[in-house]
């Protein structure tokens, strides 16, 4: 039992790392889903051996209860991941709207600056002071 | 008593959802929001003098024993932040109401900004890893949807690196709950403080490695903190400003409170100084190589987080002491000169240094305060950075750190000049013409103005009250690293 639920743990971890490195949005987010899927799980898993529900019944002693924190910490953490991962599918959408474009650019302000001689940028400033007198008249 | 240590948490919740309710009364909103902020300050400020004066005090939530509940810990260190943080938090919340992008995006702003206040206090208060967690996100998703404030084209994709990062910190974060928990059994700090010492010495060291990338992501240190200059200077300045305040130094706490209580040494640890020097090194360099006013303070965030670091990892009295005292110098002054930007910003209608000049002659007064916080930040005495930086290099030196005292040295000359760079762009010159200014409204230029003034003058006040606020810092430092008080207040619940 708990050796398929560690080789399960593993392998959401192992996927959701591999798509996290992914160009398209979409598959980050879906890399994110099964990362945070793989830690709930781990958190639950931290509660060691499956056993009987805590709490349900009163003729059940304490020993044989399962540890009933992780699994209101999990309960937590699957709260808190899906409303994160909702919020970021908006903003992804979002960003869908406005640029028609799903794959993560280069950094823009990177790339700028690493050819950033000073004679192109000295073109790039008079052109900027030639649109500005443009749009002044 | 009791009441006291939650306050600074239910205050800004509550006023949070009484902001939502009320959003279709821009007045009342507004003051509902300031009036809550000001209130959570009063009892930051009244739960530092009680604490100051009867020590360490916990409490657990709701009545529960803190091995099945939550318990909440005020100690000297986290009250002493609270208090500066709430200072910071009011001071943006005043500007914030005279600032075009804040005032004009709707009424979501004050909601969301009380949202982020309460987690930044449940963060500075909590005594439960898992609790810690929850403050973290919080904070987090109140920042999220703050920094995506209005939706813009070049908002939208820092933000989304941004969620990203931020969210893969979080589930690590979770994954390191999971693997202390399966070692311990707890997630109560104090009873962590004693088990982890029973476990196997590697164990603990990987689970402390654990925590201090989660954190050290949060706190942007090398070489986890290239988010940082992208998402910070796409959002309204106030939104700014208040985060390259607090949202990393929460990060710090974070660093500090585990590697001290949790993870203690006796000796300075040359991991954390390494990360503590490459992160100023870098941080500088990356800010020298900036033609954008914004974009050169969101590097020196970066860097400053270098020099908390390097008083923690020296893990001594004068050392911890020094990173407590640099953490409260800190907040206030870059949180007044992301304000000030916003005002150049609103003056001259850009932050790039080619296209304005000359603001110390169409606005003398911003000029003025400008050239005092950023003094500061470079460390030139009297001024507060100075003590700071001068209390971290006597620490340093005390513990024969020589390389990282160099290092510090190097970063401040460079965090001068390229502070001069702005000054010669931005203040110096002739005003320039061509590009109308964003604001045109003065009564809103005068609540921002004062708010930034009243920043500027806290910490004018640090440096004054030096003294007794080291001596403060210093017994703060002393129980972090005794730890006793801490462990007593919550096993004696």
């Amino acid at each position: 039992m708990s050796l398929i639920l560690a080789i399960t743990i593993g392998a959401l971890y192992a996927i959701g790392t591999y798509a996290l490195f992914d160009r398209f949005l979409s598959r980050i987010i879906i890399g994110l889903a099964l990362l945070g899927h793989g830690s709930v799980l781990m958190l639950l898993f931290a509660g060691g051996t499956p056993n009987e529900p805590p709490f349900a019944d009163s003729s059940i002693s304490p020993e044989e209860f399962a540890d009933p924190l992780p699994q209101a910490l999990a309960l937590t953490a699957i709260v808190i991941t899906f409303g994160v991962l909702v919020f970021l599918l908006a903003v992804s959408y979002r960003s869908w709207t406005l640029t028609h474009d799903d794959e993560v650019e280069d950094d823009l302000e990177d790339a700028r600056l690493a050819s950033d001689d000073r004679v192109s940028h000295s073109v790039e400033r008079e052109l900027s002071a030639l649109d500005e007198d443009l749009e002044e008249r | 008593m009791r009441v006291l240590i939650a306050l600074p948490i239910l205050i800004p919740m509550t006023a949070s959802a009484i902001t939502l309710l009320t959003m279709r009364t821009g007045r009342l909103q507004r003051a509902v929001s300031i009036g809550a902020s000001a209130a959570t300050l009063a009892a930051s400020v009244a739960l530092l003098v009680r604490i100051e004066a009867e020590g360490v005090t916990a409490v657990g939530v709701g009545g529960w024993a803190p091995d099945v509940g939550i318990a909440l810990v005020a100690d000297l260190f986290a009250c002493l932040l609270l208090v500066v943080s709430h200072i910071a938090i009011f001071s943006v919340l005043v500007y914030s109401v005279g600032h075009p992008r804040t005032r004009d995006s709707g009424t979501v702003f004050h909601p969301l900004y009380l949202a982020m206040t309460a987690g930044v206090s449940l963060a500075f208060l909590t005594g439960d890893l898992f609790n810690l967690f929850v403050a973290f996100e919080i904070l987090l998703t109140a920042s999220y949807a703050l920094l995506t404030l209005g939706g813009r084209r070049e908002q939208i994709r820092p933000a989304m690196t941004y969620i990203v990062i931020s969210l893969v910190a979080s589930l690590l974060f979770i994954t390191a709950i999971g693997l202390i928990y399966a070692a311990t059994g707890t997630v109560n700090l104090a009873k962590l403080a004693v088990e982890l010492e029973q476990l196997p010495g590697d164990v603990r060291t990987a689970l402390g490695l654990l925590l201090l990338v989660v954190f050290g992501t949060k706190a942007a240190v090398f070489p986890l903190f290239f988010w940082l200059p992208d998402s910070y200077p796409t959002a309204p300045s106030p939104v700014s400003a208040v985060f390259a305040g607090l949202l990393t130094k929460v990060g710090v706490y974070a660093i500090i409170r585990s590697q001290t209580l949790l993870f203690p040494r006796d000796e300075p640890w040359w991991l954390l100084s390494i990360v503590a020097g490459t992160t100023m090194f870098i941080g500088v360099l990356g800010a020298v190589a900036q033609q954008d006013m914004k974009r050169i303070l969101s590097f020196h965030i970066v860097s400053q987080i270098g020099y908390m670091i390097m008083g923690v990892a020296l893990f001594s009295v004068a050392g911890v002491a020094a990173a407590i005292f640099y953490l409260m110098h800190h907040i206030p002054v870059k949180t007044s000169l992301f304000l000030l930007e916003g005002i150049v910003e609103q003056t001259a209608g850009s932050s790039r240094l080619d296209r304005v000049s000359g603001i110390a002659r169409s606005r003398p007064v911003v000029a003025a305060l400008f050239m005092i916080v950023a003094m500061s930040l470079a460390g030139i005495p009297p001024l507060s950075g100075f003590i700071g930086k001068f209390a971290l290099l006597q620490a340093s030196v005390e513990d024969d750190q020589w390389i990282i005292v160099v290092v510090a040295l190097v970063v401040s000359i460079l965090t001068l000049f390229s502070m001069t760079k702005i000054w010669n762009a931005v203040f110096w010159g002739q005003p320039s013409t061509g590009l109308a200014p964003l604001a045109s409204n003065v009564d809103s230029h005068r609540s921002m103005l004062a708010a930034t003034a009243g920043l500027v003058m806290l910490t004018l006040a640090i440096a004054a009250g030096a003294g007794p606020l080291y001596d403060l810092s210093e017994r703060a430092a002393t129980d972090l690293l005794i730890r006793g008080p801490y462990l007593d207040a919550i096993f004696s619940l």
